[in-house]
């Protein structure tokens, strides 16, 4: 049996690969192919994220992690924009945060989120999001949509009331699983995650029933059966050890 | 220094937010030093008067009653302030508003009921299309949100609030 190789942070990295940036006056560094948001959470500076989740591919799904970059008047993602030598970052300051509580105010008004009945209340990431930032109430009106519950599984319960759209189900359920189950289906207002070809969840011939989506997803909207008020506190603790192993043994 | 008029009422809302304001214990003697409750559910008076410095509305704006009423209320107070998740964002009296009016209606009074299938004429104001959050119908000054806000977050606001102060809103959220 062969050594067990270096882990992949202790090895050796080129000086060509290493980025020095500025993030809120602070100098850092950086490799090349990490992101603002990891460059900033390596240094304990803290960005509001919601779709981002340790262990899965980033998409930018909800721009909360947005930061400006001075000399461009465009906001940028910080989890989908790599670092470069000499981008000097601001993570915090009042349009951001004008644009941070406005997208979760968006996301509040665009289903319907009744915390007081919801499974999730106490241990929701968008409530959680929605206290940190100060949203009180909203500026924009509610739009109370019709909207349906899937629960067809016998194990779980996809409840499109409390989606938020983060594709976070969609990929672990394609890059940990490997089922691929979930899909955006319609754009804009009008999309919705999908099991398989669009059909109930329970008649879904991918899933496995393995329960990673319930445990990633964010807010009340996939849940285990069974549960009450208050009563759905998720565990998603296990992605980032589970994709470590795996790294562990590709190498 | 003459006291400040304060005002609270109840609307659309399950009273939770009035027990939670009460559950502040003896600290409630501590407001009540330094206001006169001109109106509430909890004293005496039936007329809304003028002049009230601060109003607190527990509830969403659900019948013509709530709608009537938010309206004088907002125009005889200088202070308004929206208090737990009803008010701010409809909560519970909300989820209705995925369905007609109708539809409610022959829910609670014909399938939910065995004798006397009918929907009321008298007495019980009619519904609004949709149950609304108080500062959509009328501008909110103050939003404390939470269901119901903790007394501690209520002592809180109301203490700055008559110290002329900004309240520390950071302990209450949706829900609880
Ligand atoms: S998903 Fe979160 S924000 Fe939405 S109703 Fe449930 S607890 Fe509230
Ligand atoms: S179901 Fe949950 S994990 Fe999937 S997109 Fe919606 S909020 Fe995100
Ligand atoms: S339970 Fe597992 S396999 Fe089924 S949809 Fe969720 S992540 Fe995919
Ligand atoms: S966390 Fe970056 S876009 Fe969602």
């Amino acid at each position: 049996m062969s050594a067990r190789p270096p882990a992949k942070s202790a090895a050796p990295v080129a000086s060509s690969k290493v980025k020095t940036l500025t993030i809120d006056d602070r100098l850092v560094s950086a490799r090349e192919d990490e992101s603002i948001l990891d460059a900033a959470r390596q240094n304990g500076i803290q960005i509001p994220t919601l779709c981002n989740l340790d262990g899965l591919t980033p998409v930018g799904a909800c721009r909360l992690c947005v930061v400006e970059v001075k000399g461009s008047n465009k906001l940028f993602a910080s989890c989908v924009t790599m670092v470069a030598e000499g981008m000097d970052v601001v993570t915090d300051s009042e349009r951001l945060q004008r644009y941070r509580k406005t997208i979760v105010e968006l996301l509040f008004s665009e289903r319907n989120h009744v915390c007081a009945v919801c499974v999730s209340n106490g241990h929701c990431e968008l409530q959680n999001l929605a206290q940190a930032l100060g949203v009180t109430h909203l500026t924009v009106p509610y739009r109370h949509p019709k909207l349906p519950v899937d629960a067809s599984h016998e194990r779980f319960v996809n409840d499109h009331n409390r989606c938020v759209l983060c594709q976070r189900c969609v990929r672990v359920c394609g890059e940990v699983e490997g089922a691929h189950t979930w899909d955006i289906n319609g754009r804009g207002i009008g999309a919705r995650v999908i099991t398989d070809l669009n059909q109930p969840w329970g008649s879904s011939e991918t899933c496995t029933g393995c329960g990673k989506c319930v445990q990633v997803c964010p807010t009340g909207a996939l849940t285990e059966k069974g549960k009450s008020v208050r009563e759905m506190a998720k565990q998603s603790r296990f992605l980032p050890y589970l994709t470590m192993m795996r790294e562990d043994r590709h190498e | 220094m003459s006291k400040v008029r304060l005002a609270t009422v109840w609307l659309d809302g399950c009273s939770g937010c009035h027990m939670s304001f009460l559950d502040m214990d003896e600290r409630i003697l501590e407001i009540a030093s330094r206001v006169e409750v001109v109106y509430s559910p909890l004293v005496d008076p039936k007329e809304f008067p003028a002049d009230v410095d601060v109003t607190i509305v527990e509830g969403g704006v659900s019948s013509e009653e709530d709608l009537h009423k938010i309206r004088m209320v907002r125009s005889r107070t200088k202070l308004l302030v929206a208090l737990g998740d009803c008010a701010v964002t409809s909560n519970v009296p909300g989820m209705r508003n995925t369905y007609k009016v109708e539809e409610v209606l022959k829910r609670a009074y014909f399938e939910n009921a065995d004798l006397k299938q009918q929907v009321p004429s008298e007495v019980i104001p009619r519904l609004l299309p949709r149950a609304l959050p108080v500062h959509e119908i009328v501008p909110v000054d103050v939003f404390l949100p939470g269901c119901p806000p903790p007394a501690d977050v209520i002592f809180g606001a109301l203490v700055s609030l008559l110290d002329g102060t900004t309240p520390d809103l950071s302990a209450t959220r949706f829900g609880r």
